[in-house]
């Protein structure tokens, strides 16, 4: 049985992987169609020649960097506060919105945005997406710090105390370094899932604030071409990255 | 009769370290044998072997006579009882039981599981689950689970090591009387020399992948065949390189031992252990003994001067 | 007011204000009418929710039913014996398991755009069949349930692997052993034994893998054209096309009571203990 098991594995991380190495691997090829003719950088030059994958990549980029710093810093406050108390209803809170259909939060927060609209002068754009990405990617944080403070004794910051520390000092001085390297680890969760992120932005966006996926998507809906491919090469590579230096972070 | 079962040279290495050298024995159908060894002394893994779930480097295990070596676990007729029970938590006391009956399309399950039951008084238990049991009938279910097989040889992985001492004595009698009643050979390990003793008709002294003896209790016990099995099977006072248990060293006032084998020496301390005392000397050539005597004999101080004396019989040597 | 409290205040804002308030408002606008330009209108109704009953609604739901759990039933399938070979491998399980996070690292919309390359009539599978001469047309691969079914496992199996590897991870070998010792073949050891004790992982893996496809918008509209349409779909289209939003709005709501109720189903079950 042991053999029929490796033989399946290896064809299930085949099947696992394949699909985004060949999509990568065509973005080098010279013609537009799925038959190999030759190296070519092309499809990559072109990326650089459209302006709106470029505007795109702007502000995918810029609205990650936002979004995930304040959820960073919103989700590290409430796993810690948590981890001091708990409380049924943020925790269910956190939870509910990690289950949520993605749709379902996307209108949500349009929804909310428009209402808001009669009272602050605001249009959608790209505040409204950096909102929306702190609404969906916070409960990320949450479990990624939560999960680094489990390993955190309580009876540190006790002895802190016990030793004339005031709460913020016990805080700042015991407990915080020990939890930046979930804190580096979750920001770059939050930064992926940000910037991957289409079916909540596509609510929210404004006409100035499309973002990668949404000018990826909306290529891919008119039929496929090879930039499609060359630009997810590079995100795959660029995520690869994140994960890398996650990994780095939380291992060093 | 000829065995049921036989190791015969068995050598089992592992990278860097030679767990079993040149292991040999035979064990009569419905006898009760144990191995006894120090932990790491390679019980365990003659255990395994047995079993089937590992192969031997070098040698044959034989079952009823027939070289097993490359017989999958569930293609032989021995079953094993784990030390930690493994019994399945999904299922419940009666269906553990019923596990190996129903692999082998058994006929009769209901009546033969009923009948292994009311032998390892469990009845009334059996529609419990393993984590509503306590320790000891978590233990009967294991037994009962591998005896309902019938098979040739029983394997106990140090049974009694996970209950409290006051069940352990309680047990040791029961697994006795259960083995004669079933008439299945038990082969068990265990490194508690007490057990081994007490429970088995023969029993095998290892250490460090080899046996040293092989023998009824009392040839183990009072004829141990090297230094290493008489430490293990006991206390030993070495004087002048001859062996004597604490139990058959006596103890006299200077002068007064009379024709049996004697040496002088000098009372340091005593240790009371309710039913005996164990009092502590010096000799001349500065080796230690204890004389175990009772109550009333015991009536030395520190600093008296005494004889040691034993009966030559229960001298232990071994051959040059 | 202590220093858990100011940690927590950001949190309570995000709570009340981007996730309780927009639900909140998404529940009212359920209860309205349709404005004549798409807006919102004065009466309050419960003709949103009656309009599920609709059998052209109500068909979309079951669809979305029918397409989310075969999803689960698929990923359990194609995800258990690779949990069960990771959980098996020694030294090497890091390796595997990196080989399976690794596609939760890499963009959920490259992914799945990576299908529609592959599956086109112009498509990577057409032209190699094409190639081999087993075919002289193009198939018709995507744009249809087959291929969303497809995205929809593709995209959520590592949900499905990672728990099963857990609970057989904490899997006694001792009970295997015991198994076979006991007289059972490989086949009946995995099906007595390791399949019911797994069963912990394979519920947590089941709920992870119907709930996102349950709502999912962007594969059935990517891979599926608008052929396919599924709760999410529905949902899209009121809010933008068809702008009626208290009839979307009513569809959400139903959608999330939906996952809250097999969430709560879940939780209840298992006992809290996630985070």
């Amino acid at each position: 049985m042991r053999r029929w098991l490796a033989v399946y594995a290896a064809a299930f991380f085949a099947f696992l992987h394949l699909p985004v190495i060949t999509l990568a691997a065509f973005s080098f090829n010279r013609s537009r169609f799925t038959v190999w003719e030759g190296f070519s950088l092309d499809w990559y030059r072109a990326i650089a020649r459209d302006p709106e994958l470029m505007e795109g990549t702007w502000n995918s980029i810029a609205i990650a960097l936002a979004a995930s710093a304040i959820s960073t810093a919103v989700g590290t406050g409430c796993a810690y506060g948590l981890w001091k108390r708990s409380s049924r209803v943020l925790t269910g809170s956190l939870y509910l919105s990690l289950v949520t259909p993605e749709i379902v939060m996307g209108i949500s927060l349009l929804a909310l945005f428009q209402w808001s609209f009669r009272w602050l002068h605001w249009q959608l754009g790209m505040h409204t997406v950096v909102l929306a990405h702190v609404a969906f990617s916070t409960a990320y944080v949450v479990i990624v710090v939560a999960a680094r403070l489990r390993t955190v004794s309580p009876a540190l910051e006790e002895a802190a105390m016990d030793l004339g520390a005031t709460e913020w000092q016990a805080f700042r001085h015991v407990t915080l370094p020990a939890l930046v390297p979930g804190i580096v680890a979750a920001a770059l969760l939050a930064l992926t899932v940000s910037f991957d992120d289409y079916v909540i932005t596509s609510m929210v966006a404004g006409v100035d604030s499309q973002t990668l996926p949404m000018v990826i998507y909306a290529m891919a809906r008119r039929g496929a071409s090879p930039v499609i491919n060359a630009i997810s090469a590079l995100i795959t590579v660029f995520f690869g990255i994140l994960i890398l230096l996650s990994e780095r972070v939380r291992e060093p | 009769m000829a065995p049921i079962l036989q190791l015969r040279s068995l050598v089992k290495e592992y990278p860097g370290h030679r767990a079993l050298d040149d292991v040999s024995l035979s064990i009569d159908a419905g006898s009760f044998f144990s191995l006894l060894g120090p932990s790491g002394c390679g019980k365990t893994t003659t255990l395994r072997l047995i079993a089937g779930f590992e192969q031997p480097t070098a040698g044959e295990v034989l079952l009823n006579g027939e070289v097993v070596n490359h017989r999958q676990p569930y293609q032989r007729n021995v079953s094993t009882v784990f030390q930690s029970y493994a019994l399945f938590p999904h299922l419940n006391a009666r269906q553990n039981i019923e596990f190996g009956l129903r692999r082998r399309r058994a006929t009769e399950i209901a009546r033969r599981v009923r009948d292994v039951i009311e032998l390892v008084s469990l009845a009334g238990k059996e529609d419990r689950r393993p984590a509503q049991l306590s320790g000891g009938e978590r233990q009967r279910v294991a037994l009962a689970r591998s005896m309902v097989l019938e098979p040739d040889v029983l394997l106990l992985d140090e049974p009694l090591a996970a209950l409290d001492p006051k069940l352990r004595q309680q047990m040791r009698l029961e697994l006795k009387a259960l083995q004669r009643r079933v008439g299945i050979a038990f082969l068990l390990v265990t490194h508690d020399q007490e057990e081994a003793l007490s429970m088995s008709d023969r029993l095998a002294v290892m250490n460090a992948g080899r046996i040293e003896q092989t023998g009824s209790p009392e040839e183990v016990y009072l004829r141990p065949g090297t230094r290493f099995v008489a430490g293990f099977l006991g206390a030993v006072n070495w004087i002048d390189g001859i062996g004597v248990r604490p139990e058959a060293t006596r103890i006299a006032r200077a002068g007064g031992s009379g024709t049996h084998a004697s040496r002088p020496a000098v009372v340091t301390g005593s240790v009371f252990l309710g039913d005996c005392v164990q009092v502590l000397a010096s000799l001349a050539s500065g080796e230690q003994a204890v004389a175990q005597v009772s109550r009333e004999l015991a009536v030395f101080q520190p600093g008296d001067p005494v004889e040691l004396y034993w009966h030559p019989a229960d001298e232990i040597t071994f051959p040059a | 007011m202590t220093l858990r409290r100011w940690f927590l205040l950001p949190a309570w804002v995000w709570a009340a204000g981007l996730f309780a308030a927009p639900l909140a408002i998404v529940l009212a606008y359920s209860l309205l009418t349709r404005g004549v330009y798409g807006g919102l209108a004065a009466p309050w109704t419960m003709e949103n929710y009656r309009r599920l009953f609709d059998p052209l609604y109500g068909f979309i739901l079951l669809r979305s039913l029918a397409m989310a759990a075969a999803s689960t039933v698929l990923s359990l399938v194609l995800a258990f014996p690779a949990a069960l070979f990771i959980s098996r491998s020694g030294r090497r399980r890091n390796l595997y398991l990196q080989l399976v996070i690794l596609p939760f690292w890499t963009s959920f919309l490259v992914r799945t755009y990576a299908w529609l390359f592959l599956l086109r009539d112009t498509g990577l599978v057409n032209t190699l069949l094409a190639r081999l001469h087993l075919i002289r047309e193009p198939l018709p691969l995507l744009y249809n349930d087959g291929a969303v079914l497809l995205g929809l496992v593709y995209g959520y199996l590592p949900f499905m692997v990672l728990p099963i590897y857990a609970t057989l991870e904490r899997l006694d070998p001792a009970l295997v052993e015991a198994a076979a010792d006991l007289g059972a073949r490989p086949w009946a050891t995995l099906w007595r034994v390791v399949v019911p004790l797994a069963a912990p992982g394979i519920r947590a893996g089941s709920v992870l893998v119907f709930i996102p496809c349950l709502g999912a918008y962007l594969t059935p509209d990517l891979l599926g054209g608008g052929r396919t349409v599924m709760v999410g779909n529905l949902v899209q289209n009121q809010f933008t096309t068809a702008r009626d939003w208290p009839f979307g709005a009513a569809v959400s709501v139903v959608l999330m009571a939906i996952v809250t109720a097999l969430v709560l189903l879940f939780l209840r079950r298992e006992g809290d203990h996630l985070v």
